[in-house]
């Protein structure tokens, strides 16, 4: 454990067992003060922000929604000319502010090559606004605009595969990671620090209010994710999908059910009768999801 | 001090270029690309320091202005038309940020139907976004406005973003002969900036943070504070930079005004054309004087106010249009004179949209239109167009 002030801490108002916090402590105290941070509209800014005061003990800029990643092109570039370039720059977003509105911006700077490290806080839905669907809802998942009903399953489209999207930028480092396994995240931050150029980490953050699990269970649902499957800890160099590195493999994988009965976004798969198709169906693209990155040991 | 003959885009440029910016993203759009590209030829040719930022979008050019601003970085970027649009949204957070961005614009139309020419539209649109806005008549200003432009926006007492204005085409493609300053003179005019505030990891500070019920009047009330006060410190630039470089600007800038009856109201390139109608009709013997606003935000209503208040009509031309009002200057006149029991006759005309060309006659028309009105004494018709082409209606 370093000595060191925390980066991210007094007073953020998050929801008790908000995995966003967890995750942002982590990442910023392994980056250290020499660090410049951008972050998205989302839950996020909204409960570290709040003027006169703010949780975060690096300097932070917070400009719109959709473009963490073209305001940090910005930085990036201004650093370097100004002669700081040995100063992180670390931006932020939502799945929200990533997977969807936030593409384009994000794209542009992993294509042009900035030495940004991005990392999306991945709580699978838009939390902010009230639990809308998000290109990156898992399916089956319940939200406010994809809600369970007599003709609805919930979300009726895949996750969305972002970071192999992002991985096919060609960009030098990519990783998978959630607050279930700090030290691998750690580990993930610090590579992506040592590496030059532009890196994605995609770090999954429960969210008690919008998955609806007690606020306790973060850690738990975090490693769940990871021990069933539906989150895969991997890393990768660049964009050949034979290299990856899978930092997680899985002795014993357990069935998904043990997942999704956790948590009230998928409880219409269980009651009033279970939906087993949509419980197959989740199964199936799990397992060959794993088949496919070789996670099974 | 050299003599060139350029285009208006390359006037910008150099201007900017003279400006000694550190970055500049910027996107390309017609008629404002040549911008970008010299700019992208200066530092390719090594006559440039600076990092030009090849974004994506307009969107991502003014979210990589605000990110650079922020850290101190003195920035520009260019833009037109529909890409201004698309950056709107962050061109209100440059300001509320209070980050000194410039922007060069090539004043073109808005879609639909799609129009690349000459039109106030854009930039209009987006006067509430706490930009300063200037508007050029001829390439020279445009290049001496974009040195300017710098200075105020990056004033201790502003910072704020602002743009300048160039006509699409008219101007932004037009060769005029311009006066180069000397790059050892805006050096002394324009110092590095140097903000007070900015990302920096020895002294943390949150930028762009929450803003509650509590405390957004107070950040707006700054900000609007700010931007009037600017109106004080462009004249000081203005006189600074007249001493300087020679020239002289002026927020409006009246012609053959003291004893007019008709004044008509301009922006942009057609006050040229105004000032040569104004002679014409002067050698007929009518009463009529013309003036143009260099400056639009902060907006110079106490100036024109002085300037027009014993005029019998004041005839503003827009170049824009408010639909279910008319043009937006005509607006701010007219609420100029709302508290006064006396003022002049105001009309709008709504006059080359989307690049319709601007003549002499249509001055002549106007100021016929304006006696008229003088003679009824009321205005029957506040907001008329200009050459409509009754055919294609
Ligand atoms: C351009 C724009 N569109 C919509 C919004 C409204 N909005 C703010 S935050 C948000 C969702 C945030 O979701 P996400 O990025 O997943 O972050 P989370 O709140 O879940 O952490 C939305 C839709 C906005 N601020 N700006
Ligand atoms: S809604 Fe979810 S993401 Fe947002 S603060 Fe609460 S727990 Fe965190």
């Amino acid at each position: 454990m370093k000595e060191e002030k925390e980066l991210f801490s007094v007073g953020h108002r998050a929801c008790a067992g908000c995995g966003e916090p967890i995750a942002v402590r982590a990442i910023l105290n392994e980056a250290g003060p020499n660090t410049v941070a951008i972050v998205c509209t989302g839950c996020l800014e909204v409960v570290s922000t709040g003027w006169p005061e703010t949780a975060w003990e690096v300097p932070l800029i917070h400009a719109a929604f959709e473009n963490s990643a073209s305001v940090a092109s910005g930085i990036e570039v201004a650093l370097r000319k100004l002669g700081k370039k040995d100063t992180n720059v670390i931006a932020f977003g939502g799945d929200g502010g990533t997977f969807d509105i936030g593409f384009q911006a994000l794209s542009g700077m992993l294509e042009r090559g900035h030495n940004v490290k991005y990392v999306c806080l991945d709580n699978e839905a838009y939390m902010n606004t009230g639990i809308q669907r998000c290109s990156s809802t898992p399916y089956g998942a319940s939200t406010t605009t994809s809600p369970a009903g007599k003709y609805s399953i919930g979300e009726d489209r895949p996750k969305k595969p972002l970071a192999a999207i992002c991985a096919s930028h060609d960009i030098p480092y990519t990783a998978t990671a959630t607050i279930a396994y700090p030290e691998d995240l750690k580990k993930k931050v610090k590579t992506a620090l040592e590496t030059k150029g532009p890196c994605f980490l995609h770090v999954l953050v429960p969210c008690p209010t919008g998955w609806r699990f007690s606020s306790e269970k973060t850690v738990e649902l975090a490693k769940l994710a990871v021990g069933t499957g539906v989150f895969v800890l991997w890393e990768l160099r660049g964009s050949n999908f034979n290299n990856i590195n899978i930092t997680k493999k899985l002795k014993g994988r357990k069935p998904v059910t043990e997942y999704l009965k956790t948590q009230g976004r998928f409880r219409h798969l269980f009651r009033p009768e279970i939906k087993q198709d949509v419980i197959d169906k989740i199964q199936k693209d799990i397992d060959e999801k794993c088949k496919r990155f070789g996670v099974d040991l | 001090m050299v003599k060139i003959t350029i285009r208006g885009n390359m006037a910008t440029a150099l201007g900017a270029k003279l400006s000694r910016p550190d970055v500049v993203p910027a996107y390309p759009i017609t008629p404002s690309t040549l911008f970008p590209e010299k700019i992208s030829e200066y530092i390719a040719d090594g006559e440039m320091d600076a990092e030009m930022i090849r974004v994506e979008s307009e969107h991502s050019a003014m979210s990589a202005c605000i990110g650079a601003s922020a850290c101190g970085a003195r920035v520009c970027t260019a833009s037109a038309s529909q890409g201004i649009s698309l950056m709107s949204e962050m061109m209100f957070i440059a300001a509320g940020m209070r980050l000194p961005v410039v922007m060069a614009v090539g004043n073109r139309a808005l879609a639909a139907p799609i129009n690349i020419w000459c039109d106030h539209q854009d930039t209009i649109s987006q006067r509430d976004t706490g930009w300063l806005q200037f508007y050029a008549e001829k390439n020279q200003e445009g290049l001496d406005l974009m040195i300017i432009a710098f200075k105020v926006c990056e004033d201790k007492r502003v910072l704020l973003p602002g743009m300048v204005g160039i006509d699409a085409f008219v101007l932004t493609h037009t060769l005029e002969a311009v006066d180069v300053p000397d790059q050892k003179l805006v050096d002394e005019f324009l110092p590095k900036y140097k903000p007070e505030l900015y990302l920096d990891p020895s002294k943390p500070m949150t930028f762009g943070s929450f803003g509650t019920p509590e405390f957004y009047q107070e950040f707006k009330y700054a900000q609007v504070k700010a931007i009037e006060k600017a109106s004080e410190v462009i004249d000081e630039v203005f006189a600074e930079f007249k001493k300087k470089f020679g020239r002289e600007y002026k927020k409006i800038v009246p012609y053959k005004c003291e004893d007019a009856d008709v004044i008509i109201l301009t922006m942009g390139s057609m006050s040229g054309t105004a000032r040569a109608a104004v002679n014409k009709m002067r050698e007929k013997g009518k009463k009529v004087g013309c003036c143009k606003l260099t400056v639009y935000r902060p907006f110079p209503g106490k100036e024109i106010v002085d300037l027009t208040k014993n005029a019998k009509v004041i005839a503003v031309l827009d170049r824009d249009i408010s639909p279910g009002f008319g043009g937006a200057l005509y607006g701010e006149v007219a609420a100029q004179f709302i508290n006064t029991s006396e003022h002049p006759l105001i009309t709008d005309y709504i006059i080359g949209l989307g690049g319709r060309d601007v003549l002499i006659e249509d001055f002549e028309e106007i100021y016929d239109k304006s006696i008229e009105t003088v003679k009824k004494g009321r205005v029957e018709k506040p907001v008329e167009w200009i050459h409509l082409n009754q055919e294609v209606l």
